[in-house]
């Protein structure tokens, strides 16, 4: 990076900034706020918005601060009368072409378009016109996409194609017809989405949403005849507090096991129980698979959009994948067969429903080899946002309800499921138990920095009776098609390896609340807060291993038996097959023979 | 080249193939044959001459006499008569008498040849364009040679900045500079594009070089490769120009086996190939940075720059990119010297510009000519003037986004400056004649319509900035303009101006600003007395039935709205509350008796 400073003019005061920064950037760092849409600080450059612009003394037109480098000597203005003119003609042109069902919008007071056309100041309309008009695609399971609330920032793209590198959506047609959608116009359900939801964190206004169950959910709360029965994942009680407008890093754990059992629910349970779960039997098969009972390295399969993108991208790796179940389905499963068995209640009868980070896991509860017994496992998901807004609408006041305890015999976890929530956490947990496992011995040192943080791709290592294991960990599936590029050249070089499908991990989740007035999707500071309130919880816990937490012992005593057992096997464990994406055939089936056409 | 004494040219162009070009080669072959001249005598189908027009086209030497309207009748009395008897068809002739002299030899005393220069054209017509060793009779790739043997690689950048060569395509960068930008980034690897995206309606002056003189483009790209350090180059065509792209094919196979394409060129070392990519027919594909991203694979947008693409181009690396037409002037400048070209020409715009003329001008067509040239000369003694002795009212250079200039503008010359200071711009060489029977805000409408549906779509003045203003204009030619829409049509169309991302939606406004600027009164008219004076605006037409009437009732049968009334043999009605301004009577009346107001 070009550390040199130069003097550049705004608004005719001289200021020193770094050389090899655009406008905005030094702009932002001496007081100055560009008004800004299609901007994104980890998404590329698009320009296309045309909200920041300011006046070059010298250029014929205005120029894209978000995009422009700075130079020695250049005079910027940002507050002419013609530059506001503009900019609010700009912001107007979007308006006069967006819904304006403000009210009854889902982001309704917490949309980047309504906030800027209030700054603004857009009172009046001058241009109205004809407006878009597409059909809303409620195809998909998990995400929903409403081109009408789209005003083609271009932020999913970015965010689909660069961070996630799947590319699912992209730019259709010309002029006013442009639209994003996927290939061929697909329906999301049958588009090579992944669900991960990043699209919807990233969207400025409405035109990405999670699909919405909490009608649904609300009416089987008040049906005498069934038992409701809540699971609530790790990284929801770090990040629910936002939407209640807390400060990120808090966690509100045990106001929202309250705030759910007030809701209607006989029994809420914690998604942390069965991430021990899951490390009892992900440890068992990565040791299995060390002693050479499969392929290494393994590979984690805990994320929803991981499975899709799995199947679709990198269906070569299907063996190295873990079959065992993700916590939410290993729950689920857990609820209506040794929780069912246990209060005596038909399976049939209980309604499993999941509090999720996550949208991706809509998409997983639908999945249908993940059935047990010929019943659905999960049977609503329900992401923070739909949470926080069920909670509100319920008239439960969320910061001053009265802590309580999750239910047990699926309530009770331990530090290791605790961080289950963060990028890393699954491999700190593993190594916690997988060590003492193999080695009979304790592990002293469990906090692994290592694999903590939100470094792309982490690496680390640890000695086991002798053998170093090497692990590494990515999040937000480009960073994972990165790695497992590096394992593929070298085969040898990992013996077990994390993937989250968002950045961040669970607690950047596709469900996750909605930035704030003052901070911007994703940003990173807030996600190592989240992360932080998970890392905190751990330290706080005396059980911090998942193998000690009595009712997993309990669990595998009254029930399992024990770790990759058949009764494990059948309810715990799934399997993956390859699918690609509508259109897309690999090279290794181009080779073969085309079938003879049946009809000749 | 093999010298005949029989030359049979004919113009295969689109226009003329439309004219039956084949059908006619077809016939003449035949001809011949009976008039035992098949070997004797050459034909030649040469891409488009141009002069479309007057098409079918066809030169025949002895003699270069330019033949037009040429049908597959007329070639038994053009073999008897001019190749037998050696006397001109005279009522096949364009002009009155023949012509003479190389390539002004050849098309120097017809009005429409005469008064042009044709550098960037020069070969175009006069040699087969899928015959190499034709190109190189006519000094084709000697300039290669010279820079190849005698020429430093910045001698050449050099040289073309002397020469004051700026970028045909439009924006009129200063070509020498752009190459010593790209020399200069220290990335090993460069590359070189040839646009040839021509999308403007109406104009053919890149698929007419191509066409035409194949050879002449490649061997500017390939000097341009030497002078920038290139070893690969595109050319970025439209899918939409087949001729176009066969022979470029050809000629780039035709090169490559000649040793002037490829590795170790002429055994200086120098290596450097060509592809071809063809475009899709998207118009921002003619924008550098879209056409690159459209090379790359993605879809054709735009992207802000800095950086440009002499700093980070195709695939992020350097980029060199200059329109067809800059690439043909090159071998001139080397060959010639660019204290020769400089000498053509006005003090900032040096040497000629190719036009495409269309609209209402007798002699549409490609014309060349020296910067300086003013739009009269054009118009009226190349063009010839307006048919049927109408009134002209403007002229639209450089395309869909260029302005309108009204009459008082005529004799502005030439150059991207000038152009510019009167409100309009050179652009690729569109130039639109528009006469008294137009109207001007239907015409920027027109445009503006086009300019909307191409635009990407990504930044937003452009997309819904130009929605909003193409709305006004079509409630004003509709009758439904309001107070204010004028003056909301400036304000919208000064902000795109200044705010879009690309040159397409910058420029976009400016047919609308122009008219406005130059024709307000027709505005006020359409807004404020509901009247288009062209009678273009089907809205704004009445049509009324007048003492001229017969009653013969013919009016009524067709009417498909049964708004006329009459008994027979008196005058009829039209009532103007059903009547949906369609015309039919107006069309239908033998009499005269409808008038249109």
């Amino acid at each position: 990076m070009d550390k040199k400073m130069i003097t550049i003019y705004i608004d005719d005061k001289p200021y020193q900034v770094a050389a090899g920064q655009t406008v905005m950037q030094a702009a932002d760092k001496v007081g100055f706020r560009i008004p800004r849409l299609c901007y994104h600080p980890k998404l590329s450059i698009e320009g296309a918005c045309r909200v920041c612009i300011v006046e070059l003394e010298g250029a014929r037109n205005f120029i894209a601060s978000c995009a422009y480098p700075v130079a020695d000597g250049m005079k910027i203005r940002t507050n002419t009368p013609e530059l506001r003119s503009a900019r609010r003609d700009i912001v107007e042109l979007i308006l006069d072409n967006h819904p304006m069902d403000c009210h009854t919008c889902e982001r309704d007071s917490n949309c980047e378009l309504q906030r800027l056309a209030y700054s603004m100041g857009i009172r009046k309309r001058h241009f109205e016109g004809e407006m878009k008009h597409y059909e809303k695609d409620v195809s998909g399971v998990a995400v929903i996409r409403d081109p009408n609330k789209c005003i083609l920032c271009g932020r999913c793209v970015r965010m689909c194609s660069e961070i996630q590198k799947t590319s699912v959506l992209g730019y259709a047609h010309r002029g006013f017809k442009t639209v994003v959608m996927p290939a061929y116009n697909m329906p999301f359900r049958d588009s090579s989405c992944t669900a991960c939801g990043q699209c919807i964190n990233v969207c400025p206004t409405a035109a990405f949403l999670e699909k919405d169950y909490t009608q649904e959910l609300f009416k089987k709360l008040n049906d005498k005849s069934i038992l409701k029965v809540a699971q609530c994942a790790p990284s929801v009680r770090a990040a629910i507090g936002e939407a209640f407008n807390i400060e990120p890093g808090r966690t509100m754990e045990k106001q929202l096991a309250a705030a759910i059992r007030r809701l209607g629910f006989d029994y809420v349970f914690d998604t942390q129980f069965s991430a021990d779960l899951t490390i009892m039997e992900e440890a068992n098969e990565f040791l299995e698979r060390l002693q050479g009972k499969g392929k290494l390295p393994m590979i984690t399969s805990c994320s929803s959009a991981w499975m899709k993108c799995l199947e679709q991208y990198h269906p070569d790796l299907i063996d190295h994948i873990s079959t065992c179940k993700s916590p939410m389905s290993m729950q689920s499963a857990m609820v209506k067969t040794y929780f069912a068995d246990k209060i005596k209640r038909d399976p049939k009868e209980i309604l499993s429903v999941a509090f999720m980070c996550c949208t991706a896991k809509k998409y997983e509860a639908a999945r249908p080899e993940l059935e047990v017994n010929g019943m659905r496992a999960t049977d609503l998901v329900i992401t923070t946002r739909e949470l926080a807004w069920m909670i509100k609408s319920a008239g439960i006041d969320f910061l001053a309800i009265k802590g309580e305890e999750f239910d047990h015999p699926l309530g009770l976890s331990s530090g290791a499921g605790t961080i289950f929530g963060t990028t890393g956490g699954v491999m700190e947990a593993a190594i916690r138990t997988a060590y003492e496992l193999a080695t009979g011995e304790t592990l002293l040192d469990i906090e692994i920095g290592a694999v903590r943080g939100l470094q792309g791709i982490k690496e680390g290592k640890v000695v086991m009776d002798g053998k170093e294991i090497r692990v590494a960990v990515a999040h937000g599936l480009g960073n994972a098609a990165e790695l497992l590029d590096i394992a593929r050249k070298d085969p040898n070089r990992y013996h077990f390896i994390e993937i989250m499908g968002c950045p961040g991990g669970c607690v950047g989740g596709g469900g996750q609340p909605y930035a704030n007035s003052n901070s911007i999707p994703l940003d990173e500071e807030c996600l190592m807060k989240r992360a932080e309130a998970l890392y905190t919880l751990d330290r706080n816990k005396t059980i911090r291993r998942s193998h000690e937490n009595p009712d997993i012992q309990r669990l595998y005593k009254e029930f399992l038996g024990r770790p990759g057992s058949p009764a494990s096997h059948k309810l715990l464990h799934t399997h993956y097959k390859q699918h690609f994406p509508v259109g897309i055939i690999p090279e290794s089936l181009k080779q073969q023979k085309p079938a003879e056409p049946a009809n000749k | 080249m093999p010298v005949s004494k029989y030359v049979i040219t004919l113009c295969d162009g689109p226009s003329c193939m439309q004219k039956r070009s084949k059908q006619v080669k077809d016939v003449i072959k035949v001809e011949l044959e009976k008039a035992g001249l098949a070997d004797k005598v050459r034909v030649i189908t040469s891409g488009c001459l141009g002069m479309c027009a007057k098409g079918l086209i066809m030169i025949v030497n002895p003699g270069y006499v330019i033949y037009g309207n040429v049908t597959e009748k007329d070639i038994p009395e053009i073999v008897e008569k001019h190749l037998l008897k050696k006397k001109p068809v005279a009522r096949l002739l364009i002009e009155e008498d023949h012509l003479y002299n190389r390539f002004y030899r050849v098309f120097g005393d017809v009005n429409f040849f005469g008064k042009q220069m044709r550098i960037a054209l020069r070969n175009c017509g006069i040699m087969d364009p899928e015959n190499v060793d034709e190109y190189l009779a006519l000094r084709g790739y000697e300039a290669l040679a010279k820079v190849l043997t005698s020429m430093k690689p910045a001698e050449v950048a050099a040289e073309v900045k002397k020469a004051g060569l700026r970028g045909r395509g439009g924006a009129g960068f200063p070509t020498g500079l752009k190459w010593e930008f790209t020399a200069r980034e220290k990335d090993p690897v460069k590359y070189l594009i040839c646009n040839a995206d021509e999308g403007d309606p109406g104009a053919f002056m890149d698929r007419s070089m191509i066409e035409g003189d194949p050879h002449t483009v490649i061997e500017g790209m390939i000097i341009g490769a030497y002078a920038i350090g290139a070893k690969e180059g595109f050319v970025y065509i439209r899918a939409e120009y087949p001729l176009a792209v066969k022979r470029l094919e050809k000629a780039l196979a035709d090169a490559k086996r000649e040793g002037f394409l490829g590795d170790n060129i002429l055994g200086s070392g120098f290596s450097f190939d060509i592809e071809i990519r063809l475009g899709a027919g998207a118009f921002v594909c003619g924008e550098e940075t879209a056409l690159i991203h459209s090379i790359e694979g993605s879809r054709g947008m735009p992207r802000p720059r800095p950086p440009f693409p002499a700093q980070s181009g195709l695939f992020g690396k350097p980029t060199v990119i200059n329109n067809v037409e800059t690439w043909a002037n090159i071998p001139v400048i080397i060959l010639d010297g660019a204290d020769w070209f400089s000498s053509i020409g006005t003090e900032k715009s040096k040497g000629t510009k190719v036009f495409a003329l269309a609209g209402k001008i007798k002699n549409t067509g490609l014309v060349e000519v020296p910067m300086g040239t003013t739009l009269r000369q054009i118009i009226y003694d190349i063009g010839g003037g307006i048919p049927n002795d109408k009134k002209f009212k403007a002229v639209q250079t450089g395309g869909p986004s260029g302005g309108c200039l009204p009459e008082k503008y005529l004799d502005t010359q030439i150059d991207y400056d000038s152009l510019a200071a009167a409100g309009s711009i050179m652009g690729s060489g569109g130039m639109i004649v528009i006469d008294e029977d137009s109207c001007m805000v239907n015409m920027a409408k027109f445009f503006l319509q086009f300019t909307q549906d191409e635009s990407c779509g990504k930044c937003t003045p452009c997309r819904e900035g130009t929605k909003r203003m193409l709305e006004i204009l079509t409630r004003i030619t509709e009758g439904k303009g309001v107070d204010g829409d004028i003056e909301k049509l400036e304000r919208l169309g000064n902000m795109i101006k200044k705010s879009s991302l690309c040159g397409l939606g910058q420029s976009a406004p400016n047919p609308v600003l122009s008219t406005i600027k130059n024709f307000r009164v027709e505005y006020e008219e359409h807004i404020a007395a509901k009247k288009c004076r062209a009678g273009v605006c089907e809205g704004l037409v009445t049509y009324e039935i007048n003492a001229k009437c017969v009653g013969c009732g013919a009016c009524k049968r067709v009417c498909p709205t049964a708004a006329i009334a009459g008994s027979p043999k008196t005058v009829h009605v039209i009532d103007q509350a059903k009547c949906i301004k369609c015309g039919m009577c107006f069309k239908t009346c033998k009499f005269s008796a409808i008038t249109k107001k």
